[in-house]
């Protein structure tokens, strides 16, 4: 791995301010770490946000969940507050990774990725969440623009994210068997007024299905999707799964988690 | 170059290290605590698993820096007075290994595990084990030694 500093900030001002355009912020590190070692990123500076107490922790309201950037998947997975108002998140949380990935990886962490095969972005589409940043608050469906990409600006530090508490929601997953990473991931999450159908693994970024969300959203129950045959010609295809098979793999997904809610 | 503070098992340490030093190399390369193995050394494996406050983690995907003021303990720290632990007692009765590279991680994973669910079931042991790969067990011998463990500890 290549040298770089190492910094601890001592809150968001202060990570902001460490920031450049050679820099990255760690948290849990599951990601950056492994990049930086096998030479697929390199910084002059790492930025640990982990010891900015503000950065932490989970607080419910009425209608939304709101949990810090740095808390760790563990913590979610256990909350019994998360596990009370949107029991399908503290699930989602559950099955990231491996025990050591959730004791260390953090939400903020996962969303600021964006990996097309992350858990996280879905829920945050699906939960028609809001990213706070150090400098503004940013809709999910604003926040996700690519591969690998987001709205964040090089400095801006994601502080928390809130999700807003549906009526139902469950998130179904084919996980790839070796890394625990989505295949596919399917989120279904009805809302007061509609029904929002997000869908990992299987395109270059997390998206919501309007073909899905919009028949869900006419009818909610399996069967009013059951025969739907999606495009498959923009979703990913490798060693795991053929476009084809992600694509019927969502529909599945789909159902699954509608007839879980 | 920054100094850490660790307490590593049971002992402070207090050592320089350049801000890229990962753990795994700190606990071998700096004091010699080689019974944490390095196998993939892409988070994959798990034969590096130490626990940090209490909690497993794959140290070759950690910094010495950033876990600067933790308690660190490894698997040299787990016998008591030459008394082996009986996780360990376990692996060993039941013959839970065979080349035995992977051993240290399994058994700081599975230790890691019977804190926090002391009579876990055999999906729940092998749903723990996901991120600790054993190439020649088939895993059988070491789900049944965890489950050993679970009654003695």
């Amino acid at each position: 791995m290549k040298d770089f500093n190492y910094h601890s900030a001592k809150d968001s001002k202060e990570a902001s301010k460490l920031s450049s355009s050679n820099s990255a912020f760690l948290a849990g590190g599951m990601t950056t770490i492994p990049s930086m070692k096998l030479g697929l990123a390199s910084y002059k500076d790492l930025i640990d946000i982990k010891n900015i107490k503000k950065l932490s922790g989970i607080k419910v309201s009425g209608k939304s969940v709101t949990i810090g950037a740095t808390t760790k998947h563990v913590e979610v997975a256990n909350s019994k507050e998360v596990k009370k108002a949107i029991p399908s998140l503290a699930n989602l949380a559950e099955g990231i990774g491996d025990p050591q990935v959730r004791n260390r990886g953090t939400i903020g962490g996962s969303v600021a990725n964006n990996d097309p095969s992350a858990d996280y972005p879905s829920a945050c589409i699906a939960l028609n969440a809001t990213i706070h940043t150090s400098d503004r608050k940013i809709e999910a469906s604003k926040f996700f623009k690519g591969m690998f990409e987001t709205a964040l600006k090089k400095g801006e530090l994601i502080e928390a994210i809130e999700f807003q508490i549906p009526e139902k929601s469950s998130y179904q997953k084919h996980p790839n068997p070796a890394s625990r990473y989505a295949v596919v991931g399917v989120y279904v999450a009805k809302h007061k007024k509609d029904v929002n159908v997000a869908v990992t693994g299987a395109k270059p970024c997390v998206y919501n299905d309007k073909d899905l969300s919009k028949a869900l959203s006419n009818s909610f129950s399996s069967t009013s999707i059951q025969n739907m045959e999606l495009d498959s010609s923009d979703m990913n295809s490798d060693i795991h799964a053929s476009a084809e098979y992600r694509a019927s793999l969502v529909v599945t997904q789909a159902k699954k988690a509608v007839d879980a809610c | 170059m920054r100094k850490v503070t660790l307490e590593i098992n049971g002992k402070k340490v207090e050592k320089e290290v350049q801000d890229s030093t990962l753990l795994s190399t700190f606990l071998r390369d700096h004091l010699n605590l080689t019974g944490t193995h390095i196998g993939c050394d892409t988070s994959q494996c798990g034969a590096c698993v130490v626990h940090v406050n209490g909690n497993s983690l794959k140290s070759c995907t950690a910094l010495a820096a950033d876990i600067d003021g933790s308690k660190v303990t490894t698997i040299e720290g787990l016998a008591t007075n030459g008394k082996m632990h009986p996780m360990q007692e376990a692996f060993k009765k039941l013959h839970g290994l065979q080349c035995g590279f992977c051993t240290p991680g399994m058994v700081m994973s599975a230790v890691d595990l019977l804190q926090k669910n002391k009579k876990p079931s055999d999906t729940e042991i092998r749903d723990w084990l996901e991120g600790n790969i054993c190439r020649c067990t088939g895993y059988q011998n070491i789900v049944a030694a965890v489950k050993e463990a679970a009654t003695k500890m």
